[in-house]
């Protein structure tokens, strides 16, 4: 099983005709997702990489059955389409856009909540159930079907770690980049629940970074929740303080938020937490069953 | 992005909140001029930097009279100022900021941020005005009132009451309290502020409510469209390479250590200097080419590493996901060309077109360490630079 996206997941991409959209929209297709359509505003009737082009995505939805979208549309124009999307009806939003103002999203968060949308993002590298469904912007061929469930903040970093954890030949249930800004659709504990209830999800990497308190949170959360075995890792343990490092929510503002801290509140709920990102992948295997 | 203390206070007096009244000085006879014209008794020079602390390293002097004035300006201006935020090296004061001194009967703190645990714009009150509101919140953290601000709706009445009367004021002083938070609440969602900051603010003997201080910090990412704020930007206050990275669309950090680094993507940037000092070095950067940077970029991110005199050897941590391998190694060859590759290279790549990228750095003839794992790669640029 998995969590999120599978085989039967109906992708449309919001963006679909923007150079990085068609670029990874064919990627997609490659790796087999099901991409059914994409929009553009005032490219509706045409058809992009053998898919048809909506003006609206309420119209994709109803022509296409399409469920989950993959957006690429520019920052400036993202919350827009995030809540497009949400108004159609898609269950999962995946946001890719980098660079959408943090008020735009603390809107857009508030009015997610009480819809059956699920946002995942923004400025992340999307979802991947190995195999089966490709949403997003990661290299498809470093992973494989299997029993660990990935969750990140980072998205090159995650690479590496999916890469490990191939190699050693443990395959991947679902991997999520969560998104590296303040204020995300999908947290670590909201992933973590989801991988709670996915009984082939057999242990879960899971990869931090300095910055805000979602680690601690999600630290208490498997302490009470999670049975299967967890293994982190915090980016930024030589980070400095009051500077922003590359992602707009990875930055130690006020003392707060330190690698250290999540580290050890990480530690004291009894997750694995390797100190060198190289380590990620063997010590998931010496504790998986 | 920050901006200075005077450029905050013109901010908010634009959204009706009370500031005392002020004049930025960039010599000693605009300072004295500046006093002369206030014409209060008492004034306050200030040093213009974007950083805290200011007072306790003698960048705040409150004075008596335009000549005094003068003298307070002439000893700041040009002279190199430490705080506990500047880092040793201390910022030069090219500005001061010449306000009216004022009765201060009480200190407040006032701060906007976003929350990120809740998603909500938050305003935070305390009594404990002048003091660091970290330190409050480590110490006394009963002491800070915290009200966030629900999107949908917005600021309401109760929300500035609660904190007004929270805070104890009473009278004039809380009714004008009150319309000094609604006026900092505009004035952080109407410029997508990421900081609004007054400490102290204060009460004075006869009820006013003022910003004795003003920090603002601006969302980055928002600054598209905000360009009367994006020109308030003060480049002399940033570092040389950081400000040359932005120019070419690098993410670039100074640090201390002696390896210097080029990641794609923060998170494994962060990781790369974890990792660097796993094996008993320090990294010099954080430098995040980013998802797709051209050979052009990589060729800068090169040099830019290449002029930090500290770097002894230097590490190239590539996955390529978007970016491909070959785009790496046709950025390194062409930067190897225009640079004198005077400490020694590692290079690491994995991910799409790795084959290709590795075949085009064998053939160069250049001398490159290539390793297959961060792990390797580490150990290596460790081994190289100590070997220097």
């Amino acid at each position: 099983m998995s969590i999120l996206v599978n085989k039967e997941t109906r992708v449309i991409c919001q963006g679909i005709t923007g150079s990085n959209g068609r670029f990874h929209s064919e990627q997609c297709l490659k790796y087999g997702t099901k991409l059914v359509g994409g929009v553009t505003p005032g490219k509706g009737g045409t058809e992009v990489l053998g898919v048809p082009v909506f003006d609206t995505v309420a119209e994709a939805v109803a022509e296409t059955g399409a469920n989950a979208s993959m957006i690429f549309v520019p920052a400036p124009f993202a919350a827009d389409a995030i809540l497009e999307a949400a108004d159609a009806g898609i269950e999962v939003v995946v946001c890719i856009t980098e660079g959408i103002p943090t008020l735009d999203m603390v809107k857009v968060k508030r009015a997610l909540a009480g819809t059956n949308t699920r946002l995942v993002g923004p400025n992340c590298p999307g979802v991947i159930t190995p195999e089966e469904c490709k949403i997003g912007i990661m290299p498809g061929h470093i992973h494989k079907k299997g029993p660990v469930g990935v969750i990140s903040r980072s998205g090159t970093l995650t690479y590496e770690a999916v890469d490990q954890l191939t190699k050693l030949g443990i395959g991947q249930s679902t991997c999520i980049g969560i998104g590296g800004d303040p204020i995300i659709g999908t947290t670590f504990i909201d992933a973590l629940s989801l991988f709670k209830d996915d009984p082939d999800t057999q242990g879960i990497v899971m990869i931090g970074e300095i910055g805000g308190t979602a680690e601690e949170e999600a630290a208490e959360y498997i302490k009470e929740n999670i049975k299967v075995p967890v293994v982190s890792f915090i980016a930024g343990q030589t980070a400095p303080k009051g500077k922003r490092m590359g992602h707009a929510g990875a930055i130690i503002a006020g003392g707060k938020g330190t690698a250290a801290e999540k580290m050890a509140a990480l530690e004291a709920c009894g997750v694995h937490v390797v100190k060198s990102p190289a380590d990620i992948g063997k010590t998931m295997a010496d504790l998986l069953p | 992005m920050n901006i200075h203390e005077y450029q905050a206070k013109e901010i908010l007096k634009r959204y009706g909140v009370a500031v005392p009244r002020g004049i930025v000085a960039t010599t000693p006879d605009e300072a004295e001029a500046a006093a002369r014209e206030l014409g209060t008794p008492v004034v306050v020079v200030k040093a213009q930097i974007h950083a805290g602390g200011r007072g306790k390293a003698g960048g705040v002097k409150v004075v008596k009279g335009p000549a005094e004035a003068r003298e307070a300006a002439a000893a700041m201006l040009g002279s190199k100022l430490v705080t506990h935020q500047t880092g040793p090296a201390g910022k030069e004061v090219l500005k001061v900021y010449v306000e009216e001194g004022c009765d201060i009967a009480q200190e407040l703190y006032l701060g906007i941020v976003v929350d990120r645990a809740t998603g909500f714009v938050t305003i935070m009150a305390s009594t404990e005005g002048g003091m660091e509101i970290e330190e409050v919140a480590a110490k006394t953290p009963e002491k800070i009132l915290k009200q966030p601000v629900d999107p949908a709706v917005g600021l309401m009445g109760f929300h500035t009451r609660k904190l007004a009367y929270g805070l104890g004021l009473e009278g004039d002083a809380a009714k004008n309290a009150q319309k000094f938070i609604a006026g900092l609440y505009r004035a952080f969602v109407d410029t997508d502020a990421s900081l609004a900051e007054i400490n102290p603010l204060v009460v004075t003997g006869d009820g006013q409510v003022l910003a004795l201080d003003a920090k603002m910090n601006f969302d980055n990412n928002a600054l598209y469209r905000h360009k009367d704020i994006e020109a308030l930007r003060d480049e002399t206050e940033e570092d040389p390479r950081e400000l040359e990275a932005s120019k070419f669309g690098l993410s670039y950090i100074s640090l201390d250590g002696s390896i210097g680094c080029m990641v794609n993507g923060a998170g494994l940037a962060m990781a790369t200097m974890d990792i660097i000092k796993h094996y008993g070095a320090e990294p010099a950067n954080f430098l995040d080419v980013g998802g797709g940077a051209s050979a052009e970029q990589v060729t800068r991110a090169f040099q830019l590493i290449l002029s930090d005199p500290k770097v002894e050897a230097v590490l190239v941590n590539i996955f390529g996901g978007i970016m491909r391998c070959d785009t790496i190694a046709e950025g390194i060859l062409t930067a190897a060309k225009t640079v004198d590759l005077r400490v020694p290279l590692v290079v690491r790549l994995q991910g799409t077109n790795v084959d290709l990228g590795r075949k085009m750095l064998a053939e160069s003839g250049l001398p490159i360490i290539t390793a297959e794992t961060m792990s390797e790669a580490a150990e290596k640029v460790v081994e190289a630079a100590r070997n220097q």
